[in-house]
């Protein structure tokens, strides 16, 4: 019983929550947000790329990909560390 | 698999290494990039261990010269990213110069590849990477499946 309303209240938490998450997001399609404008407006100028979405990726948001080619160099290295030729070898 | 799926991969391989280039080299002026570039190469090389056999690619793929080409590509890309560190890191410090320099008119226009300041060189990094990269993953994957290994 005990467990049961542990349960509903959890779950009633969340759906709260999660009402109230969707509530808070900037509706879609809206007047854009400044951010959005200025790198709208801007790109072409600042990065020179007619690309706006390889202007935020490589540019504004360069960071986020350097850790996004981290995460595929950890992958491949895994792979390779586990598959490869001679991984069998020294166990047996 | 048959002769003629041999014969055809061996023509098409050609079409999608100058597509996947294309891709890659203008990233800051189509969509696409470097990750998608690269990706569409790798396929190519999935297309040619599904017609040839993983054993013989692996003749001709190495695992040194893949891992060789994914560090330089991910070198590349942090260099580049040190290199406008005088301001900040990952500032793109190219536009305007002599190198991939020009600033194309605001608006829409046509484009042109040389614009983009360290765009492009970021593109040819992460496409190196991810050419590389799944290369070698996948051709691993399958050469464990088969039941060789990758030298």
């Amino acid at each position: 019983m005990r467990q049961f309303f542990a349960w509903l209240c959890l779950i009633v938490l969340m759906v709260f929550l999660v009402i109230g998450g969707f509530k808070m997001i900037h509706p879609f399609g809206e007047p854009p947000s400044a951010m959005d404008q200025y790198i709208i407006d801007n790109s072409q100028k600042e990065a020179g790329s007619n690309n706006v979405v390889a202007a935020v990726v490589f540019d504004y948001r360069g960071f986020d990909t350097l850790g996004e080619a981290t995460v595929l160099f950890a992958a491949v290295t895994g792979v390779l560390l586990v598959l490869r030729a001679g991984a069998k070898k020294e166990e047996a | 698999m048959s002769k003629i799926v041999r014969t055809v991969a061996n023509q098409l391989m050609l079409f999608v290494l100058v597509f996947g280039l294309y891709v890659i080299m203008h990233g800051h002026v189509t969509p696409g990039g470097g990750f998608q570039g690269g990706a569409v190469i790798a396929s190519g090389v999935v297309m040619l261990i599904v017609a040839f056999g993983s054993g013989q690619i692996k003749k001709s793929l190495r695992e040194r010269r893949l891992s060789l080409v994914e560090s330089s590509g991910a070198l590349l890309f942090i260099l580049v990213a040190f290199a406008g560190i005088g301001t900040v890191f990952f500032y793109n410090f190219l536009v305007g110069s002599r190198i991939f320099g020009g600033i194309p008119p605001t608006g829409s226009n046509p484009g042109d590849v040389w614009t983009g300041g360290v765009i492009p060189l970021m593109n040819l990094g992460v496409g190196l990477k991810v050419i590389a990269g799944l290369s070698a993953a996948v051709l691993a994957l399958a050469l464990f499946s088969s039941g060789e290994e990758m030298e």
